[in-house]
């Protein structure tokens, strides 16, 4: 894989922006900071929106404006000023490229060592990629390939223009406009993000992907996903995200809505490496994010994820198993380090027969970092044998960080079966000692061994992102022993 | 008036009946500040998700029994562990019976927290124990504030207790509906070591709801067997607090049975303050009807080189309700700590409900914790087997329901107990199992 830069993304969204020409008479933009009901407006009438949406926004305002922000979690921060946050910016037509040239050299190495190029990953590997820079999709590839089965496959706002029935009738089921306070502020502001449809009996050829980045600086990030899978159909779809380095904390407040009608599979994978915050605990993306899944009859959803950056991490990946039969899956690694918080796990609420789920959960902990798993397993009375297995396993690296486990288990039904085990643990010295002794050196050894550690998840991911989740294992954990 | 108005206005009261001149007198009064603050907890808070206190609460509770009833010992001889030699404290309707218990203070002492709270020769002990080890929140202030009269035990160094020690509480139902405070101590010094089997048991079917608060001291080298019974009928509520505090390479254990009462709710705090401590939760629930049991447990590891194991197995049937809450918390400088915690579950009807929240908090690199979870069946290809050997059904899933608890039931270390808990399970069960298990 050739080595990507930031110039090549430079030349590819100049070229891709032309292309497509998809705010061509946008002026530039970042709205004024701040938030209230004229700015949704201005978000909604920028973006051409018809009215029930500008409605539906400014229905979650309301709502919103009177929720208060969670507490519950396990992370500490200082809660962000939602007035002092610019809630929608678009890069410049004339000069895209300003805010990029003070790009952090830290982070292309970093892209450097990863090796990440839309290009590339398009040219090898076969996977569309609809690139979000800053809130607006500016670059959509293999539209005509998948337009040829029928799927569709744009930014949401897109769809909300040329497909409004379908973005009317399913956004908002799943996660609901009013569901939590993140969820809230995101129906309310969301600029951009991706839409997905898979028709009836398809299987989709290729793995659909997301890149995410924040630009500016004091931009909040607010992507909706609507991912519809219907009857018998197949969906792989990639997201990955990243974010340059930037010396306050920025927002991020997203919401994935994955719906998979009868017979229907969604694999949804997410690499996560947003700016964590240097390494002494300074700037650093906060990611609040709402996704959740609807399965109907013998539907599967699966969820794997590799959380490696982010200073606070609040994600909870669901799946409602509403049909009978249904499967809900959730892989995840989450590497804290330095002195990252992540609250994250999963919920599977069965609701319907013979429904199983399956949560994989490994943490692992180093510098100053907290990491904990929190996770809901619900079986209601009518789903008759319900299966769940669960398993969180921790990793400690180092005597300063701390992993912390809090799993909540709900049986209504005397034909559920659950399993739920938890471990903790640190790598060995004499694991290390063994490695050593074979011309491996300390560093390399432990990469080895985190690898060991989480390759039932990683194992899960598509190819192309298990090399890229790999490296990124291993960049994240770079000097967290000493 | 809602009882917790009626609690603080009727503290006055309350004080003319006790020394106000005594030291315990400004931790009263500061209590019934805190209780006023914080009130009973609700489903809001995280520890009370599941359980709600509401049905219970809404009772008009007497405060303060009017009259005296005595008991006869035949009348009562049921709840006690005849066959074994036992120190006795017995309390009915809240009020020491001298006549059922039989105390000592030759060598240490077994007596009344009345006595403890306000004789002399008792100030020593009390002043560096009462309400130290006990964590102060809306529940154990209001204990606190109502603190009067519960058992005392304390064993100085290098002793260890000839015979246990049965603590029992009786209520009479004199009273249309009766709120129980009683306030324990047990200090168990250096080198020595006590066992003590707890039992609250309701006589009449009028209600009755218990607030208890325990506080336990374990010094080095201490060893301490407590064993709770609940096995009460379906109007008696019951929340035991008990607060253990260990030093180095002492041993707790607490065994908790519960086989009724309307809502039982055990918060069981441990907290470790040494080296080389070990520290055991046990429990087996066994429900049925509409009863409702939560455990709620806590396990503080502050040094290095200490274990905690926690089993807790429990049965639902009917509509009863299951509750599991347990967390360990390591510190930081708690290395190779070895921390345990099972719960297991078995629903038999689809009306039953269990909620497990096990969790754990690690701030320590080196240690092995582990938590598991599990909520299932009884295996029907065991039941067949048993079947195919001239088992009936009935026998036979009792025998599986003994065999998913044995874990728990073997810790018991006194043959008598056992066959009691034993017996108290196959009642339970409707089943008379001819053999010694």
């Amino acid at each position: 894989m050739s080595k990507y830069t930031e110039d090549d993304l430079k030349k590819e969204l100049e070229t891709k922006e032309y292309e497509y020409g998809f705010y061509t008479d946008i002026e530039s933009d970042t709205f004024p900071i701040g938030l209230n009901e004229d700015v949704i407006r201005a978000i909604s009438a920028k973006k051409d929106e018809p009215e029930w949406l500008t409605a539906w926004r400014l229905d979650a305002f309301k709502v919103w404006s009177e929720m208060e922000e969670p507490e519950w979690a396990n992370v500490k921060y200082e809660k962000p000023d939602f007035q002092a946050i610019s809630y929608y910016s678009a890069p410049k037509k004339s000069d895209p490229n300003k805010t990029l040239d003070d790009v952090d050299p830290e982070l292309l190495a970093t892209f450097e060592k990863l090796g990440i190029s839309l290009d590339e990953q398009k040219k090898l590997s076969g996977v569309a990629v609809d690139v979000v820079v800053d809130s607006v999709s500016v670059a959509t590839t293999f539209k005509k390939t998948l337009a040829e089965k029928g799927i569709i496959f744009c930014s949401i706002s897109e769809a909300v223009k040329d497909y409004p029935d379908l973005v009317k009738k399913y956004m908002g089921t799943v996660v609901p406009k009013t569901d939590n306070f993140y969820a809230a502020l995101n129906s309310a502001v969301f600029t951009d993000g991706s839409f997905c449809y898979i028709p009836k009996g398809v299987r989709c050829p290729m793995e659909l992907s997301t890149y995410f980045r924040i630009n500016q600086g004091g931009t909040g990030q607010f992507e909706r996903t609507l991912v519809i899978a219907d009857k018998s159909s197949y969906v792989s779809y990639l997201e990955g995200c990243t974010a340059p380095s930037r010396d306050e904390n920025q927002l991020h407040a997203a919401v994935v809505e994955l719906i998979a009608m009868d017979d229907a599979e969604i694999k949804y994978s997410t690499v996560q490496n947003w700016f964590p915050g240097s390494a002494e605990g300074k700037g650093g993306v906060f990611n609040f994010v709402t996704k959740r899944g609807i399965c109907e009859k013998n539907a599967k959803i699966s969820w794997t994820q590799v959380e490696t950056g982010s200073a606070v991490t609040w994600k909870y990946p669901s799946c409602i198993l509403k049909g009978d039969n249904s499967v809900g899956e959730f892989y995840s690694i989450a590497v804290t380090n330095n002195y990252q918080q992540a609250d994250t796990g999963t919920k599977m609420i069965h609701l319907g027969k013979n429904t199983k789920s399956t949560i994989i959960s490994k943490g692992i902990s180093a510098g100053k970092s907290q990491n904990s798993y929190r996770g809901l397993v619900q079986i209601s009375p009518r789903a008759e044998h319900a299966r769940n297995f669960s398993q969180c396993d921790s990793l400690l690296m180092g005597n300063e960080c701390g992993a912390h486990t809090f799993p909540y288990i709900e049986a209504k039904n005397k034909s559920a079966q659950i399993e739920h085990e938890a471990t903790t643990s640190k790598i060995g010295e004499d694991q290390i000692f063994y490695c050593n002794q074979r011309g491996i050196d300390t560093e390399k050894a432990i990469a080895l061994i985190v690898n060991g550690f989480s390759k039932e998840v990683l194992n899960k991911l598509p190819m192309e992102f298990a090399v890229e989740a790999q490296k990124l294992l291993e960049i994240s954990l770079e000097g967290s022993v000493g | 008036m809602e009882l917790k108005e009626k609690l603080v206005s009727s503290f006055l009261a309350f004080e003319t009946t006790v020394d106000t001149a005594s030291g315990v007198h400004n931790i009263r009064t500061q209590a019934i500040k805190d209780f006023e603050l914080y009130g009973f907890p609700t489903k809001k808070a995280e520890a009370w998700k599941y359980t709600s206190l509401n049905k219970v609460l809404k009772n008009d509770f007497s405060l303060f029994p009017k009259k005296e009833v005595a008991i006869e010992y035949k009348e009562v001889k049921k709840y006690f562990i005849n066959d074994l030699d036992t120190y006795k404290i017995v309390f009915i309707d809240g009020k020491y019976s001298s006549h059922l218990s039989s105390t000592t203070h030759d060598k240490f002492d077994v007596c009344l927290m009345s006595s403890a709270l306000t004789q002399n020769r008792f100030k020593a002990v009390v002043d560096v124990y009462y309400n130290t080890i006990a964590k102060q929140d809306g529940l154990v202030a209001l204990n606190t504030a109502y603190a009067k009269e519960g058992a005392y035990i304390y064993l100085p160094k290098n002793i260890a207790a000839d015979k246990p020690i049965e603590i029992v509480h009786f209520s009479t139902g004199a009273e249309a509906a009766m709120l129980l405070q009683p306030r324990n101590l047990i200090v168990v010094e250096d080198n020595s070591e006590v066992t003590i089997i707890e039992r609250h048991q309701s006589l009449s079917e009028n209600k009755t709801f218990t607030n208890s608060v325990t506080e336990i001291y374990a010094g080095k080298n201490a060893h301490l067997d407590y064993y709770k019974i609940q096995n009460d009928i379906s109007n008696a509520s019951l929340i035991d607090n008990t607060f253990t505090e260990q030093h180095d390479h002492s041993v707790a254990s607490v065994h908790t049975f519960s086989f009724g009462g309307e809502i039982t709710r055990n918060n069981l705090n441990f907290k470790q303050k040494g080296q080389g401590i070990d520290s055991i939760l046990n429990g087996v629930t066994i429900l049925e009807g509409k009863t409702h049991v939560d455990h709620n447990t806590l396990v503080e590891h502050t040094e290095p080189n200490c274990e905690s194991h926690q089993d807790y197995k429990g049965i639902f049937d009917d509509k009863s309700v299951g509750v599991f809450n347990g967390k360990i918390i390591v510190d930081q400088i708690a290395q190779k700590t070895n921390a345990f915690q099972s719960n297991n579950n078995v629903l038999l009807s689809d009306k039953a409900t269990v909620n497990s929240k096990p969790q754990l908090e690690i701030f320590a690199d080196d240690v092995k914790c582990s938590h598991g979870c599990t909520i299932g069946q009884l295996d029907e290809s065991a039941l067949f087997y048993l079947k195919t050997r001239g088992i009936p059904e009935k026998e036979g899933r009792a025998l599986l329901m003994y065999a998913f608890a044995n874990n728990v039931l073997d810790s018991v270390k006194i043959p008598q107990l056992k066959t009691r808990i034993n017996t108290l399970i196959a009642e339970k069960l409707g089943v008379s199992i001819g053999f010694d298990l």
